[in-house]
């Protein structure tokens, strides 16, 4: 089992999503989308997407309904701090809805 | 396509959005940085005005973690690492051998922190500049060495307390990075912040279109460093701007202007109190009323310089 | 031309930095980045004259420093450029931390090192201890004796770097060659061609392909996102080392090839002179084997068998080469231009471990000289084997530590 078949004299790397694992296990809470309120669901054409263009892991789509890739949301709560109709809430991974700030 | 979504072409006339910037992404999920990290947002959108078509040199910082550990990247562009020191010897270095091979149409991008550029990396950067280099140095500034678990840098401020300012705090404020970098007679320089991520994006447009040396400092919260919570990310960069602790605004050919908030919060003249930003965080815990009076004459002097600047450019 | 340069047929006469620049123009490097420093500077003027004349198809960059210099250079060796730099001394041990580097993401850089002491105090003189200083940074290290030598080992070492991505330093005494004028054979631009490929590198900087360099390395090996184990930091390691133990071949066999095409053959890791009867043995680095061949003619005529070891690849150290070479002398007297505080030379140790466990029994005596420019005679080195075979006669075999040769 040694490392003979990699062919790289230098330590070459490539692209791959989650080089760092499931960066979605390192959340304490995780992000909860009301398409209730959610602008671009609710007019159903493509505008605000303000969450997908903060989001500093780039897990948020920018889709009508948007959609966050939970196998890698970090939980940080950006979205929900940024959106301006307070359709995100942060959920702590236990279940509980945490109080939203503003 | 639905009604009102317009794809971005590179038409400065059209104002950027969220809706119509680019939606390619080169920096893929699953990295390294902590929640809420600002530099993993602001590199977001300089890859992304980049379109690419990069070759990126970096030195050791929290960027060498968000490009990943070998055998895999984060990043799907070219990348070589470099000794913390060297980053703009490398961008030369880059930029050399494009040329020697007759290789065109790449924009050689340096990116690092403000202890790789502000101090152990100015000499080389300096030099770079001088030699009329032509390359884009992108600075993120978390005033402080985070890599390293956050100690001073010539960019922490007066009264923080870092690792190695850990009981009184940092008796001596930042430099001045820009207008360093502005000494150098450069093409193009301009500041920006994570915070207003389409302002950046625009800015690094703007750069990518320019021969020479241009630099861009870019204003990164760092939650774990300053102590906030990572939720509060956005807000802390935005609270910088509207105190003035950060002033957005390029310099194009000498030619100074204001951009995004700072040019309305000129209009407007509201600038907040300095306090207002400081209090947000845990590392001005310390911090006594004195200094905040340092800081804030600091924050006036260069304000009133700026908006000085901005009224001689547009008479 | 240059009026220093007199040319006669293809003898030209040059003085050891002249040849260096001539070297690395013939080898048509692409990027050449290079910082001032007595007695390398005017390399970085000939090479600047080179370009700016348009003779070299080159990237001059004048850098603020070598720790810069070496870092474009590696960095356009990384994107496929041939590149050059040159230095000495405090300009080397500035390099230090890219010297590792560059050999740790295996860039065929060239460097020419022209040898000088290092502060404090302040001394612009020859000798050895900066390149000795940097054997272990994994860089080949190739010393020349005379300035044909310096032009020679400059094209051979991109043949030999860019075959196995392994930088190489190219050392010669400061002033005793690079300040010297001596006949050169140039050879044709058509000729070093045709005996120095296109270098191709093995590293992609493409957006179509976007491949990253040199990131954080884990000590143990990890899988890639196809699945194959790739290595850790210590493979990356064991694999530098196999590349400078295999290097030996390479050296070889580009050493034979030029003596082939330009007639001056380099197919050894070292230059003997009479070792065949000798039953002492000279050893000595560079310029001073020169000296050191003098001082066995002196011997010789004394009716002592004396036979001269030149080193000329002191990294790979060829252990196995020396230790048959040395087999049947009695004594080997060893003059060291360096010194490891606190031990003795280093070429002395590396003699030293190489003859361990080997059927040589020779007795080692080490002299230290011409530390700072200090002059080497050849007379004080005859008179210093004189004295080593006398001691050794009286019975005394071992000595824990080097003699100096100065006043004190
Ligand atoms: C020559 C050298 N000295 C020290 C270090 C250790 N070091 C690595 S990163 C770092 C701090 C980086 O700070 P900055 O440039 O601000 O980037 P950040 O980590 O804050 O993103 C230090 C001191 C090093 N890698 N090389
Ligand atoms: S920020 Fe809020 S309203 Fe806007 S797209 Fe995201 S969730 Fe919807
Ligand atoms: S919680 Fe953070 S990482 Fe997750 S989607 Fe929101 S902004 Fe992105
Ligand atoms: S320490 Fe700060 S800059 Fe570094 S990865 Fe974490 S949040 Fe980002
Ligand atoms: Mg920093």
């Amino acid at each position: 089992m040694g490392t003979r078949d990699c062919q790289h004299i230098c330590d070459e790397s490539s692209p791959a999503v989650g080089e760092a694992g499931k960066t979605g296990e390192w959340r304490d809470s995780f992000p909860v989308i009301d398409q209730e309120k959610c602008l671009p669901a609710r007019q159903n054409k493509p505008s605000c997407f303000l969450c997908w263009l903060y989001c500093p892991d780039a897990v948020v789509s920018r889709t009508i309904p948007i959609r966050i890739d939970m196998e890698y949301c970090k939980g940080c709560g950006i979205c929900a701090q940024i959106c301006p109709v307070h359709a995100i809430s942060m959920a702590n991974e236990a279940g509980f809805c945490r109080d939203k700030t503003d | 396509m639905p009604n009102g979504y317009v794809l971005f072409e590179g038409d400065y006339a059209m104002k950027t959005t969220a809706v119509n910037i680019t939606e390619k992404e080169y920096l893929l999920p699953g990295n390294r940085t902590c929640p809420g990290c600002a530099l993993s947002l602001a590199y977001r959108y300089i890859l992304k005005a980049l379109e690419g078509q990069v070759i990126v040199t970096v030195p050791a910082s929290c960027l060498t973690v968000l490009h990943g550990m070998y055998p895999v990247t984060s990043v799907t562009v070219p990348c070589v690492n470099t000794p913390f020191a060297t980053t703009a010897a490398s961008a030369t270095g880059l930029v050399a051998g494009l040329k020697a091979l007759g290789k065109e149409g790449l924009t050689v991008l340096a990116v690092a922190g403000d202890g790789g550029t502000h101090d152990i990396g100015i000499q080389a950067l300096s030099a770079a500049a001088e030699r009329q280099t032509d390359f884009l140095y992108i600075c993120y500034d978390n005033e402080g060495y985070m890599n390293t678990g956050n100690q001073r840098s010539g960019s922490t401020p007066l009264g923080a307390i870092s690792g190695t300012t850990p009981i009184v705090g940092k008796q001596q404020n930042q430099k001045d990075i820009a207008a360093i970098m502005e000494a150098h007679g450069i093409p193009y320089v301009a500041t920006a912040n994570a915070s207003y991520p389409l302002d950046l994006y625009e800015k690094v447009r703007k750069a990518k279109m320019i021969r020479g040396t241009r630099f861009i400092h870019v204003f990164v919260p760092c939650s774990p460093g300053w102590g906030f919570p990572f939720s509060e990310t956005i807000k802390i960069g935005r609270l910088a701007v509207e105190t003035g602790w950060v002033i957005l605004y390029e310099v194009e050919d000498g030619v100074f202007r204001l951009t995004s908030a700072s040019e309305s919060i000129a209009e407007k003249s509201n600038l907040k109190p300095l306090r207002e930003y400081l209090v947000e965080q845990g590392r001005f815990k310390n911090i006594t009323e004195e200094q905040i009076g340092i800081l804030q004459r600091w924050v006036n002097a260069r304000w009133k310089r700026c908006l000085d600047r901005a009224g001689d450019s547009q008479s | 031309m240059n009026k220093k340069i007199a040319r006669k047929a293809d003898t030209w006469i040059l003085d050891g930095n002249r040849a260096a620049a001539q070297g690395a123009k013939l080898s048509r490097v692409q990027v050449i980045a290079a910082y001032p420093i007595t007695p390398q500077s005017p390399v970085t003027e000939r090479l600047s004259e080179f370009v700016e004349k348009r003779e070299l198809d080159a990237q001059y960059i004048a850098v603020e420093s070598e720790h810069s210099a070496l870092a474009v250079c590696t960095s356009a060796s990384m994107v496929g450029a041939r590149t050059f730099t040159a230095t000495s001394s405090h300009g080397l041990a500035y390099m230090h931390e890219m010297l590792h580097w560059a050999a740790g993401a295996r860039l065929p850089v060239v460097l020419a090192c022209v040898n000088r002491a290092i502060g404090a105090p302040w001394n612009v003189l020859n000798d050895q201890q900066d390149s000795v200083s940097q054997r272990d940074t994994g860089w080949i290290q190739v010393y020349a004796r005379n300035n044909q030598e310096i032009l020679d080992s400059i094209i051979q070492a991109y043949r030999i770097a860019e075959s196995i991505y392994v930088p190489v330093m190219v050392c010669y005494d400061g002033y005793v060659l690079s300040h010297t004028e001596m006949p050169v054979d140039v050879p044709s631009q058509e000729a070093v061609d045709r005996f120095l490929p296109r270098y191709k590198p093995h590293t992609i900087l493409d957006p179509a392909n976007p491949k990253n360099y040199n990131l954080v390395t884990l000590a143990n090996p990890r899988i890639n996102a196809e699945g194959v184990l790739c290595h850790g930091y210590m493979e990356l390691r064991y694999l530098l080392q196999e590349a400078l133990q295999n290097s030996r071949e390479t050296i070889v066999k580009v050493g034979q090839e030029f003596g082939e095409l330009f007639g001056r053959s380099y197919a050894s890791m070292f230059w003997e002179d009479r070792l065949d009867d000798a039953d002492v043995v000279i050893v000595a680095m560079g310029s001073l084997a020169m000296e050191a061949i003098v001082a066995a003619d002196m011997l010789r005529e004394g009716g002592h068998k004396v036979g001269v070891l030149g080193l000329r690849v002191f990294r790979p150290f060829p252990k196995a080469e020396l230790a048959r070479a040395l087999e049947k002398s009695r004594l080997v007297v060893i003059f060291d231009k360096n010194i490891s505080y606190g031990l003795e030379g280093a070429t002395c140790s590396e003699i030293k471990s190489a003859l361990y466990g080997s059927p040589a029994r020779a007795v080692i005596r080490d002299f230290i000289v011409g530390l700072g420019g200090r002059d080497v005679k050849a007379r004080e080195m005859a008179d210093a084997v004189k004295r080593s075979l006398l001691s050794v006669n009286e019975g005394d075999l071992n000595r824990e530590y080097a003699e100096w040769i100065c006043a004190i």
